[in-house]
């Protein structure tokens, strides 16, 4: 009984961290976003750096903000970044051909004043094009990951 | 002893359970990424304008939390509780000093048919058609900053639940300043020809609203080719160029994976864009950055030739932006003819 009472207790702190954790149930929606109050430079190579820890490459990064301010625009710092892992790029666009539009996925990150924003699509939205769970848990660690990557380019201005 | 262990990890509980939640640091996590952590606008738009924060009620940020703005971007956070939408609301208040004002929630009577015309000559030009709002986002750099906040959709269904009819009242008698909302007052109208605008902009509820959301895409454009590899590349340049589009390289889905020459050659992508639909894409939503360039594939497995894109309809949707929609139906006109015209 009192065993049971301990693993209930512990199981209702656990589940409100969760809750409590800065960003554990952010953006719970098709994009994920992020702010960084480190400028546009410095914001992407954190970005790049964090990427890079977490396992993954960035495969490309394109530039889509030519004439921009010429064209009424506040900013030219627009850049897309190319990311992923190359065994499941591989492993995902051969098994199901219709993600291959998709991948490999993409980080957009622009200035905004001083700050600069990433935005991204929410991995989980690619699971809905598949029906192998076990090849669904992919895109649960992508978006895992995401987040993780997104919480250092948020917090590195305040490091 | 069980008993101090018991006594111990209640404690630890309850000191979970009852601690308040962390106003500026739910902001920071839900609403910072768009709004900016001083409220300024971003994406989303300026809620520290004083002229909005000393106007609106608690109940007002409440239900917009809430129930978000479906179709115009701001999402819903229905998961949050209590507590933290109302430790939401606190932190906002402290961006201003002024008391907080309620509005009840007795209906302003008027003659609404009345009011549709006052709309049209006086309201449209910036709320839009029907109050279907201004154009693009916030104060991103998709726009000038000397604009502080975009005219809000009147007719939207989260807006129309967390205003009530005497706050819209008191937004059309006083206006909003720092914004183009001037006072209706000050621009010859009545207060019977505001109670009759009240009522007009309160009819919007009545109308279904068309919602990004409410619609089911497939994920992609698809077609097969009856050419090999390299001819339906051949012809998606040539079709590409017919539609307008410059294209920006060719090159594989494995580029930047893979040594450089050791791609999977049978596995290309073609980037192109038009210059001036990009600007316009952007200027409507900043964060359609993560579907540009515009892409199309193409790929052969098991002898057949694939040509897919993705389908832009899913990304109005996605964004839960509204505005994109016409972009959206237009871009995959444009893909769907590219895709024709290359395998036909």
């Amino acid at each position: 009984m009192m065993a049971r009472l301990v693993v209930l207790i512990a199981l209702l702190v656990s589940s409100l961290s969760v809750v409590a954790n800065p960003f554990a149930a952010v953006f719970a929606s098709n994009l994920i976003m992020a702010r960084s109050h480190e400028k546009f430079p410095e914001a992407m190579l954190t970005l790049q750096s964090s990427i890079k820890e977490h396992g993954y490459t960035v495969a490309r990064v394109q530039r889509i903000d030519i004439g921009l301010t010429g064209m009424g625009f506040k900013t030219d710092k627009y850049r897309v970044v190319f990311v992923g892992k190359k065994d499941e790029i591989q492993y995902l666009t051969k098994k199901y051909p219709e993600l291959t539009p998709y991948m490999p996925p993409k980080v957009s990150i622009f200035a905004e004043d001083e700050d600069t924003v990433a935005v991204t699509v929410n991995p989980a939205v690619y699971k809905d094009m598949i029906d192998d769970e076990e090849d669904r848990r992919i895109f649960d660690r992508w978006e895992n990951d995401v987040y993780s990557v997104f919480k250092d380019f948020s917090e590195a201005a305040e490091n | 002893m069980k008993n101090q262990i018991l006594t111990l990890i209640l404690v630890l509980a309850a000191s979970v359970v009852n601690a308040a939640p962390d106003g500026a640091a739910l902001f920071h996590q839900h609403c910072a990424v768009c709004h900016g952590d001083d409220g300024k606008g971003g994406v989303g738009v300026p809620l520290s304008l004083t002229s909005f924060i000393n106007s609106v009620s608690d109940e007002y940020l409440r239900t917009t939390i809430r129930l978000g703005r479906p179709g115009r971007i701001m999402p819903a956070f229905p998961a949050l509780s209590d507590a933290q939408v109302n430790a939401l609301v606190e932190h906002m208040r402290g961006w201003s000093d002024a008391p907080t004002v309620t509005h009840n929630t007795e209906p302003v009577k008027g003659d609404a048919k009345r009011g549709e015309q006052l709309f049209a000559k006086y309201c449209e030009q910036c709320h839009g058609e029907n109050g279907k709002g201004g154009t693009g986002t916030g104060v991103t750099f998709s726009r000038k900053r000397e604009l502080p906040i975009i005219a809000p959709a009147l007719n939207n269904s989260g807006f129309l639940a967390a205003a009530t009819d005497t706050m819209i009242k008191d937004t059309l008698i006083y206006g909003r300043e720092g914004t183009p909302m001037t006072s209706s007052l000050v621009t010859g109208l009545s207060e019977t020809d505001i109670d009759d605008l009240v009522s007009y902009i309160r009819s919007f509820e009545a109308q279904p609203h068309d919602s990004a959301e409410d619609e089911v895409m497939p994920a992609v454009i698809v077609a097969e080719s009856p050419y090999t590899v390299e001819e339906t590349i051949e012809n998606l340049k040539a079709a590409i160029t017919d539609q307008n589009f410059t294209l920006i390289r060719t090159d594989y889905v494995e580029h930047g994976f893979v040594e450089e020459g050791k791609e999977n050659k049978k596995q290309v992508v073609l980037h192109f864009c038009n210059f001036n639909f990009l600007f316009q894409a952007l200027a409507i939503d900043p964060r359609v950055g993560v579907f540009l360039p515009c892409r199309v594939t193409v790929t052969e497995q098991d002898g057949k030739v694939q040509v897919a894109t993705i389908n832009p309809m899913l990304l109005s949707g996605l964004f839960n932006n509204d505005e994109l929609k016409e972009a959206c139906r237009e871009m995959t006109g444009i893909y769907e003819a590219i895709i024709e015209d290359a395998v036909l």
